[in-house]
């Protein structure tokens, strides 16, 4: 550990860069095909938005044009994927792909399993059990269309994911894919070790670190209060939902009055028209909160899952390495083998320590950012409206006003 | 506006009266008026100052209201709730208000009023009262005739309805509605002596007539129309509001939830804590707002509500003019076919079947004299119906030209308030606005900064 030590401590001096695991991410656990990537430094800088950092990225993704193909056995949507890219390692500058939720599952899979402390992004739900009819309405398709796009985009952003060959996702033709997919240990056989993997990290939380106690401690809070923010964040949509479909009904009622009133027939149109100008305002207002506010909160919802699974997975590594040293000092086995096990598990710990610390600076950041942006939007979308309302209402007065003046004015003698 | 022939029975007699101000050009003109005779014309202008004397003069206010317990006619315990109305006389030289008398009534007395009101003044449209039980009720708002914010709105609705007879040119002089306001004890009975109940005209008979008038003034029956569709209009637009209130209810109540997980979650964070903890804060005051917003609404709502039963006031005097309008034809009918009958006796023929014909033919011829004494009742019979068709049809012009006149006050009233009150709603609606601005320019800030 000395000499990682070292190392760390050296590539600091060299960089501008504010992040550390950079550094970290050249002695973790590889991706199934290559050997190590040197990490890019430009990537670590705080983004704000994805699309902005232009001067800084080098790889930009799209993800559109939901196409449903049928098959005599299912029926699936792909979407196309685009990839422009001025990175050497790439063949072409552009790529386009189309790739199915599947492929998406594989290689979130690939990545978790090449980087068991990183903190993957999350993938949409693969269904929403609530209020669906029908697993492709479009409504569905969209909201994960734009999950899907955010995903790669994260990985894209993220230093030491970019750089996963897995990442080959956005490039191979489908028949390449899919052979890649068979090699290597897929996402079943992990899920084999899951009881062992249980009843060991249990083992690995009774010796976490502190820092990671109360990093644990921050993600189920954290946990609860994003899955609370998402339910109170859906339940104004739609309560917002109802609130427009009554006003609909609203403003007409007083064009139908206007029919029996002579004398009032102007100022009933009048507000009629303030009600459906209003009424607009509102929808515009409803899908600004679904643009700008349930998308991430929700996507910070799975994060929070995302967290958890992270944990576990460091806590796993951690037993591994204790079951070790308790074999080793109560002298279970056969301890020949068991120190030179124990230094590379410890490595293995170690490394995997300082990546998900690292990481998890890094995401907090991202996560502080993308919430205050979201609810900053929320805010400037409320204000909007009711500016909108109000400049509708204060234009009626101002006519019942000059009407009452002028004909005040002719009244007199 | 022409005034009314004053029943001098039931209005106040031309006595200065202290309680009422001072016996000058006010109050004196306008009795002396009434002296001079009916049919008095007040130029436009005048007519609001001198029909508003009494306002003038006086000042009603329904200043508060009281639960009480009492027995009731069959001996139960009941629960109601009681009104204070005070009446002030304004002195005009300082504008300084004296009270000069102050009394509770309670609903029904309020009721017991407005159904005098009505039998006496059958081509006024007399001013509804608020709603016995509260109707169109959002869902947080109670249909509890208890409850607090009912009983207020009650009170600013009962004091309306006096002023709104305070300010009528022929109501406000009422001696049962002065009573009303100065004579506590002994009220209700000093009312049921009028036999005003005896007087009233059976539901039975005006339904009857509606059916079967031939001849309405047209103009009453476009009048029944509009308040039909008034009344249809004023209810749909109310229900639909009272929906509208449920929706914007949750949707401002629901942030206060924010304002909860903010402040809890600002707890594990240490840069983003603050901002958290005081937008959470700002999403509070967001929450409560509301309840403001609506209850201010709701005085909106009661104002259409008043013109919602102004419209049952507007058919009551289109019911009146059918009834009598009924009567004549039914009189002029009858009148016609008993000069029918003395033609038929005088001349021999019989045209017409008639018991009495008939008899004749069976049993035998009557005698000269027997028809001469026919003929004589009959023509004292038709003579009779002829000076009650002219009273009759007299009485039908005077009730159409009255009450038109008091349905023109009423329109004009009608427009203005109306008017009024979808300013107000405006009004409220940029209140609610600038609120809504205010709290989110703040939570913006503090979402910035986190």
């Amino acid at each position: 550990s000395a000499v990682l030590q070292a190392e760390v401590l050296d590539l600091d001096e060299d960089e501008d860069d504010l992040e550390v695991f950079s550094k970290d991410a050249s002695l973790m656990d590889m991706n199934s095909f290559s050997p190590m990537m040197p990490t890019s430094p430009l990537s670590m800088i705080n983004q704000i938005k994805f699309e902005d950092e232009s001067d800084l990225k080098d790889l930009f993704i799209t993800v559109d044009e939901p196409e449903s193909h049928v098959t005599t056995i299912e029926t699936f949507i792909t979407y196309r994927i685009i990839t422009k890219t001025s990175r050497g390692e790439f063949d072409s500058s552009e790529f386009e792909v189309r790739r199915r939720y599947q492929d998406f599952l594989w290689l979130k899979g690939k990545l978790e399993e090449a980087h068991p402390t990183l903190i993957i992004p999350p993938l949409p739900e693969k269904f929403i059990v609530k209020g669906m009819v029908e697993r492709f309405n479009d409504d569905f398709i969209e909201t994960r269309r734009k999950a899907l796009h955010k995903f790669l985009n994260r990985i894209a952003d993220h230093p030491t994911l970019t750089f996963n060959e897995d990442f080959k996702f956005l490039t191979a033709q489908a028949w390449e894919l899919s052979s890649h997919k068979k090699q290597g240990p897929g996402l079943l056989s992990r899920m084999g070790q899951t009881v062992r993997a249980v009843a060991s990290s249990m083992r690995g939380v009774k010796n976490r670190p502190e820092e990671f106690m109360e990093m644990n401690n921050f993600i189920e809070l954290f946990s609860q209060k994003i899955n609370l923010i998402d339910k109170i964040s859906q339940r104004i949509y739609k309560e917002e939902r109802e609130y427009f479909d009554e006003m609909k009904e609203y403003g007409p009622i007083h064009i139908l009055w206007s029919a029996s009133e002579e004398d009032l027939v102007d100022t009933l149109k009048d507000v009629a028209s303030c009600i459906d100008r209003c009424c607009k305002a509102t929808e515009k207002r409803m899908s600004g909160l679904s643009e700008a506010l349930l998308p991430v909160v929700h996507e910070y919802v799975l994060y929070s899952e995302m967290l958890m699974g992270v944990m576990k997975r460091r806590d796993q590594i951690q037993a591994e390495l204790d079951s070790k040293v308790e074999a080793l000092t109560y002298k279970k086995a056969d301890t020949d083998l068991l120190p030179e096990e124990i230094g590379k598990l410890e490595d293995k710990v170690e490394c995997a320590n300082n990546a998900l610390k690292a990481d998890w600076e890094r995401w907090k950041q991202n996560m502080q950012n993308d919430i205050k942006l979201a609810f900053t939007d929320m805010a400037e979308e409320n204000i909007h409206y009711y500016e909108q309302c109000l400049a509708t209402w204060e234009s009626f007065l101002t006519s019942q006003t000059n009407l009452h003046l002028e004909e005040a004015s002719e009244d007199k003698p | 506006m022409e005034q009314a022939p004053l029943d001098p029975e039931r209005q106040l007699q031309p006595a200065p009266l202290e309680p009422l101000g001072s016996p000058d050009a006010g109050l004196g003109a306008a009795v002396g008026k009434e002296a001079e005779g009916a049919g008095e014309e007040s130029s436009g202008v005048d007519t609001m100052t001198h029909n508003n004397f009494w306002l003038k003069k006086i000042e009603i206010s329904v200043s508060e209201a009281e639960k009480r317990t009492g027995r009731n006619a069959m001996n139960m315990q009941e629960t109601y709730t009681a009104y204070l109305i005070e009446t002030r006389s304004v002195e005009h030289t300082d504008g300084q208000s004296v009270l000069t008398d102050s009394l509770w009534r309670r609903y029904s007395e309020f009721e017991l009023l407005r159904s005098y009101l009505l039998v006496y003044y059958p081509h006024i449209v007399v001013p509804p009262l608020p709603e016995k039980w509260a109707e169109f009720v959002w869902h947080k708002l109670s249909a509890d005739n208890m409850d607090p914010d009912f009983v207020e709105r009650r009170r600013i609705g009962l004091e309306n309805f006096l002023l709104r007879i305070a300010s009528h040119p022929i109501l406000c002089r009422d001696k049962i509605f002065y009573l009303f306001l100065t004579q506590e004890g002994n009220w209700k009975e000093t009312v049921n002596e009028t036999g005003f109940q005896l007087k009233a005209d059976s539901r039975l008979k005006a339904l009857n007539a509606t059916f079967r008038v031939k001849n309405p003034d047209k103009r009453f029956t476009d009048l029944k129309h509009y308040s039909d569709e008034l009344q249809s209009v004023i209810s749909h637009l109310l229900r639909v509001r009272a929906r509208v209130a449920d929706r914007l209810y949750g949707v401002y109540k629901v942030h206060g939830n924010y304002g909860r997980v903010f402040s809890e979650w600002s707890a594990i964070e240490k840069e983003m804590g603050d901002g958290l903890q005081s937008a959470g804060h700002h999403m509070d005051v967001y929450a409560s707002s509301i309840d403001d917003i609506l209850e201010d609404e709701e005085h909106y709502a009661d104002q259409l509500k008043e013109y919602l039963f102004y419209a049952e006031a507007l058919r009551a005097v289109c019911r009146k003019h059918e009834l009598m309008q009924y009567d004549l034809e039914m009189a002029a009918q009858d009148l016609a076919s008993k000069k029918q009958q003395c033609e038929e006796l005088v001349t021999g023929t019989v045209r017409t079947f008639s018991l009495k014909g008939m008899t004749t033919k069976l049993f035998g011829q009557e005698t000269p004299e027997q028809r001469e004494a026919r003929i004589k009742v009959l023509e004292e019979q038709i003579n009779e119906g002829e000076q009650q068709l002219k009273s009759k049809n007299l009485e039908g012009r005077e009730f159409v030209k009255n009450a038109w006149a008091d349905i023109e006050r009423f329109k004009e009233q009608k427009n203005r308030d109306l008017k009024e009150a979808l300013i107000s709603y405006a009004v409220m609606q940029i209140s609610m606005c600038k609120k809504g601005i205010q709290v989110w320019t703040n939570a913006k800030e503090c979402f910035s900064k986190m």
